[in-house]
């Protein structure tokens, strides 16, 4: 046996859900379990109880809200990388499905489970802050909603509080926002060295909105405020880029391990911040 | 600790069973129902030794819980060959010499099978591509790129034929 012991229960609506919840302050919610597992398996993470809520059949949705999307938690990575609906509206999330993971662990794995794991160097996080997703809670005293950038708190660590469960991915319209991601990992699909996802809104030829979001250079994906304030304001030509670059770098503080040093995760934020900028202006419009 | 029950459809065979919750599906194949073809190299996802097919798609079973099969279908390497022998994928990885030591080769295969499903005429670059999640450390992958094209070629001609 690798995993040690938990209790199982297995909900077949997300009420049953938040009342397990309710009733087992000590569980933890199963969703497509390709990170969890394996933590079990490895016993970094031993939960008492797993609610596992795959069951649920109608939390897997991919749907159309307003201008924008909404995504049940359960939705697998494999259904949102390859959905039609989230290539016209977040073509963000789908650039960047590019580098998440590889296709068996993506036919399992849910958005809603990635972004509750909250690894330091997942991509899905950063793409939610960089579009101004909101994500929805639910317990069994009612539902809130955090905005992306306010969810993601430290290393697997996020505002979801105990007994809550995420229910639903709200990403809005995109406009006319320009976007792009770009990776730096040691093999393609694993985890990222680092990862910039970034958006732009131009009006007149001069950056209106910017969001220029890192991760993996930190505890969690967090915007890189001076940068996109190095580009607000101004047109986007090669000395803003340049300037933007060297705010990011500026603005991170990595770690270093066995896969790269500080100094070179500094220097992959910067090109990957030049890399992302010059093509999401580009893409405005 | 409680047994839950759990019945589900492994190879065809249907399987009724109570098993402690935190029975990895790949160690209730082997150890339960002895089907020792499904090997197990990380116990971390990431290897794709222990890939099996969950309702038709490629899983890895290390990463699944026995008792969250309840009504799936399961096909594990001991089950795609038909009556009149090897699948043809398995064939083309003996044709073309697509393992060394034979530990990945179960995972390889049941993913070349995959890949044949969805590529109509998968090239080496696709292949390389869709085996990211699949590690062999004998072969440099050279002839399990070969192995898959041949299997995707001779699948859909057994079709074409079928």
């Amino acid at each position: 046996m690798k995993p040690a012991r938990f209790r199982y229960l297995r909900a077949e609506s997300v009420d049953d859900a938040l009342q397990a919840l309710a009733d087992n302050p000590d569980a933890q919610i199963l969703a497509g379990g390709q990170s969890l597992i394996a933590m079990m398996n490895l016993r970094l993470v031993k939960p008492a109880c797993l609610i596992d809520i795959n069951r649920i059949w109608n939390i897997g949705y991919i749907d159309e809200e307003g201008d924008g999307v909404a995504i049940g938690t359960l939705a697998r990575h494999n259904d949102v990388k390859h959905s039609p609906l989230i290539r016209e509206r977040c073509p963000l999330l789908t650039e960047a499905y590019e580098s998440i993971a590889h296709h068996t662990v993506r036919n399992r794995g849910t958005l809603g489970g990635n972004l509750c794991h909250a690894d330091p160097s997942s991509e899905a996080p950063a793409v939610m802050i960089a579009v101004g997703a909101t994500l929805e809670l639910m317990s069994v005293h009612g539902k809130r909603e955090v905005g992306a950038e306010d969810f993601f708190l430290g290393t697997y660590e996020t505002a979801r509080r105990q007994g809550e469960m995420l229910t639903e991915i709200r990403i809005p319209g995109r406009g006319a926002d320009g976007w792009a991601f770009a990776e730096i990992s040691n093999r393609h699909g694993d985890f990222a060295i680092a990862v910039i996802a970034t958006t732009l809104r131009l009006a007149n030829g001069r950056c209106e909105v910017a969001r220029v979001v890192a991760s993996g250079v930190g505890e969690h994906a967090a915007r890189l405020k001076p940068a996109e304030d190095a580009l607000i304001g101004r047109p986007i030509d090669d000395a803003r880029i340049d300037a933007a670059a060297a705010a990011a770098a500026g603005a991170v503080d990595p770690h270093s391990d066995s896969h790269a040093d500080a100094a070179y995760r500094r220097d992959a934020i910067a090109a990957l911040t030049r890399r992302t900028v010059s093509r999401a202006a580009e893409r405005c419009g | 600790m409680d047994g839950v029950s759990v019945n589900f459809t492994v190879n065809g065979r249907e399987v009724t069973a109570t098993v402690d919750p935190r029975t990895l599906l790949v160690h209730f194949l082997r150890e339960h129902l002895k089907l020792t073809g499904t090997h197990i190299g990380c116990d971390t996802s990431q290897c794709g030794a222990c890939t099996v097919h969950l309702d038709g798609k490629p899983a890895k079973s290390c990463a699944l819980l026995a008792v969250q099969l309840e009504g799936a279908e399961v096909t594990t390497i001991e089950g795609i060959a038909g009556p009149d022998g090897m699948h043809p994928m398995q064939a083309a990885f003996k044709e073309h010499h697509g393992l060394q030591c034979g530990f990945c080769t179960p995972g390889m295969v049941m993913m070349g099978i995959d890949i044949a499903n969805r590529h109509e005429a998968p090239d080496e670059a696709t292949i390389r591509s869709e085996l990211e999640g699949n590690l062999c450390r004998c072969t440099g992958y050279h002839n399990i790129v070969a192995s898959i094209a041949a299997g995707a070629s001779a699948s859909r001609r057994r079709e074409a034929s079928g």
